[in-house]
């Protein structure tokens, strides 16, 4: 090859290379300003309602009074509903989209139904406050709620694990499939041995998608009825007496700590504020801790499967 | 037709049929891919099926532990009996009966993703066996024949995929040896291996079939004809020759066995 020829190839090359790094750099540019915007709101937030995050916060009710209000109420019913919501939504959508993948037929209805389970992710969550205001409150009679409130979120997130769970299943090559057949599996133990433990990790994280968005929502609570202000608390579910449980709580009035949050910061006064932004820093670490939990288990159940 | 398709048909009645392949066709859809196939698998030997890409040998192969019922539009037509008495396509044969007495080792080596020792307990486990001293003995004995015992006794439960893709696809054979089979199937088992872990397999199988009846797809005629004691010749979905493979290799009755063999077509 010609030196002439030689020093071209290796022009286009620097050429090439310098695309290449360009790109790399605009890369980690939007990653940086991504993270930094949301790292400096949460890290302002803390600061902000730092001083309000004391042991008294978490064990006060409302009040009038900026610095003897608490967030009692509020954090044990985000944690009831999210129960509730993680009860329902989690059984109920990996179930339906083991059904949709390994079962259903694949045929124009299964099509069909594949789009509206993607477009229901997207209907904006008012909508399903609607739905469960006509459905649950009043038709089913459960009243503005923990157990509604927790159904909603519940009906709010289900696409989301269906559609992961569907992909996560999707993502296990055939071959596996077949071995566990080729041994004389059912289709359920083919299902419950090997598919699920191998896309448990993903579908995991479908779920902690799902509960990260329902653990925020304010808009569809509001509208089947979560108070503002509530100064007791549900039942307790564990009793001194026999049977010991109780479900008295589901029947409860509740509210959430984003819609407490909303409560506080639409007042002039600039103390609750300062509320307001105790009460967002705890609600990120729960949603924080909620997601530890889930990355925790999945690290357990993966020791079992070796990829 | 039939006196032809048996042309070397002394040496075949000479053993115990295992399965009896009965006027068989197969269709995908619409398309027509195995066309009245006849044939015995004769008991503890190694019969292999050989035939250039496309001609539907893998697809034959398959019809012996009813995979093709895992995909929708498929259907047989026809018959295999096993021990002369059970039509295995039939529709009242549950194909997981038929998958539990034959089984299978695929092309690519597919361990599941678990540790060495649990990739073989599970043909144990998957038919509800939960003794554990049953489970360790059986792991054990069809690791050893696989051989394969001496290289991971000591890692037992380490993962598969810590393996070569010779030593995953001997797991894969003692996966599918642990729990008895009467037949075993191959699909091409060493079209993903490299000489030294083929040679292996290949030495391998031949020892099995003093224990177990075992039909072979493969692509390499040097391998039919190294280990194989019966030989199938397939060409566009039909079956062209069968007989011992000593005859199909040193005579060929047919034109298109000849060309195939002298490397003319495929």
């Amino acid at each position: 090859m010609s030196s002439a020829n030689l020093q071209k190839i290796r022009a286009d090359i620097q050429r090439r290379k310098l695309i290449n790094t360009i790109f790399a750099l605009v890369g980690i540019l939007v990653i940086m300003v991504a993270i930094l915007t949301l790292l400096g709101l949460t890290i302002q937030m803390v600061i902000e309602g730092s001083s309000r995050l004391t042991p008294d916060f978490f064990t006060s009710f409302p009040s009038r009074r900026a610095e003897r209000a608490g967030i009692l109420s509020a954090w044990v019913g985000t944690s009831l509903v999210m129960l509730v919501t993680a009860l329902t939504a989690v059984p109920l959508g990996v179930a339906a989209g083991i059904y949709l993948e390994e079962y259903s037929r694949k045929d124009w209805l299964a099509d069909l139904i594949e789009i509206n389970v993607t477009n229901l992710a997207g209907v904006p969550s008012i909508i399903y406050g609607l739905l469960a205001l006509g459905l649950f409150v009043y038709k089913l009679q459960l009243g503005q709620s923990v157990i509604s409130a927790g159904l909603t979120l519940a009906l709010l997130i289900l696409p989301v694990i269906i559609v992961t769970t569907r992909e996560a299943l999707r993502a296990i090559p055939n071959s596996l499939r077949e071995a566990a057949y080729a041994l004389g599996a059912s289709k359920w133990q083919m299902i419950w041995d090997h598919i699920l433990p191998y896309s448990f990790g993903s579908i995991l994280t479908g779920v902690i998608i799902g509960l990260s968005r329902a653990i925020g929502q304010t808009a569809p609570l509001v509208t089947i009825g979560a108070l503002t202000f509530i100064a007791f608390l549900p039942d307790s579910p564990i009793k001194s007496e026999f049977p010991y449980i109780s479900f008295d709580w589901l029947q409860a009035p509740f509210t959430v700590l984003p819609i407490q949050m909303f409560n506080w910061v639409s007042r002039p006064e600039r103390e609750f504020e300062m509320n307001a932004a105790a009460a967002g820093s705890v609600l990120i670490a729960m949603t924080l801790t909620m997601n530890a939990l889930a990355i925790y288990i999945r690290y357990q159940l993966r020791k079992d499967v070796k990829w | 037709m039939v006196e032809e398709m048996y042309s070397n048909s002394q040496t075949i009645t000479a053993t115990i049929p295992k399965a009896e392949v009965a006027d068989l066709h197969f269709y995908y859809g619409s398309f027509h891919a195995l066309k009245n196939i006849n044939m015995v698998v004769p008991e503890k030997q190694v019969t292999a099926l050989i035939g250039p890409s496309g001609c539907g040998k893998t697809t034959f192969l398959r019809c012996f532990n009813r995979m093709h019922d895992l995909y929708p539009g498929n259907r047989y037509q026809g018959a295999i009996w096993l021990d002369s008495d059970t039509n295995i396509l039939s529709r009242k044969v549950d194909p997981i009966e038929v998958r539990m007495r034959i089984s299978m080792v695929f092309q690519k080596p597919n361990p599941f993703p678990k540790s060495i020792y649990e990739n073989v307990a599970y043909g144990l486990r998957v038919r509800g066996e939960n003794n554990r001293q049953v489970i360790a003995e059986k792991v054990e004995t069809a690791l050893t024949n696989a051989a394969l015992w001496d290289e991971v006794k000591d890692r037992l439960k380490d993962s598969a995929y810590n393996l070569s893709g010779g030593q995953q696809q001997r797991l894969c054979i003692a996966r599918a040896l642990v729990a008895d089979p009467e037949i075993i199937l191959f699909d091409e088992p060493t079209s993903a291996l490299d000489p030294i872990a083929t040679a292996s397999i290949e030495e391998l199988i031949s020892t099995l079939k003093q224990k177990v009846t075992i039909l072979i797809v493969t692509h390499s005629m040097q391998q039919a004809a190294r280990f194989s004691d019966y030989t199938a010749f397939m060409y566009l979905g039909e079956l062209v020759e069968f007989g011992s493979t000593k005859e199909v290799f040193a005579q060929p009755a047919k034109k298109q066995t000849k060309d195939y063999i002298s490397g003319r077509i495929g």
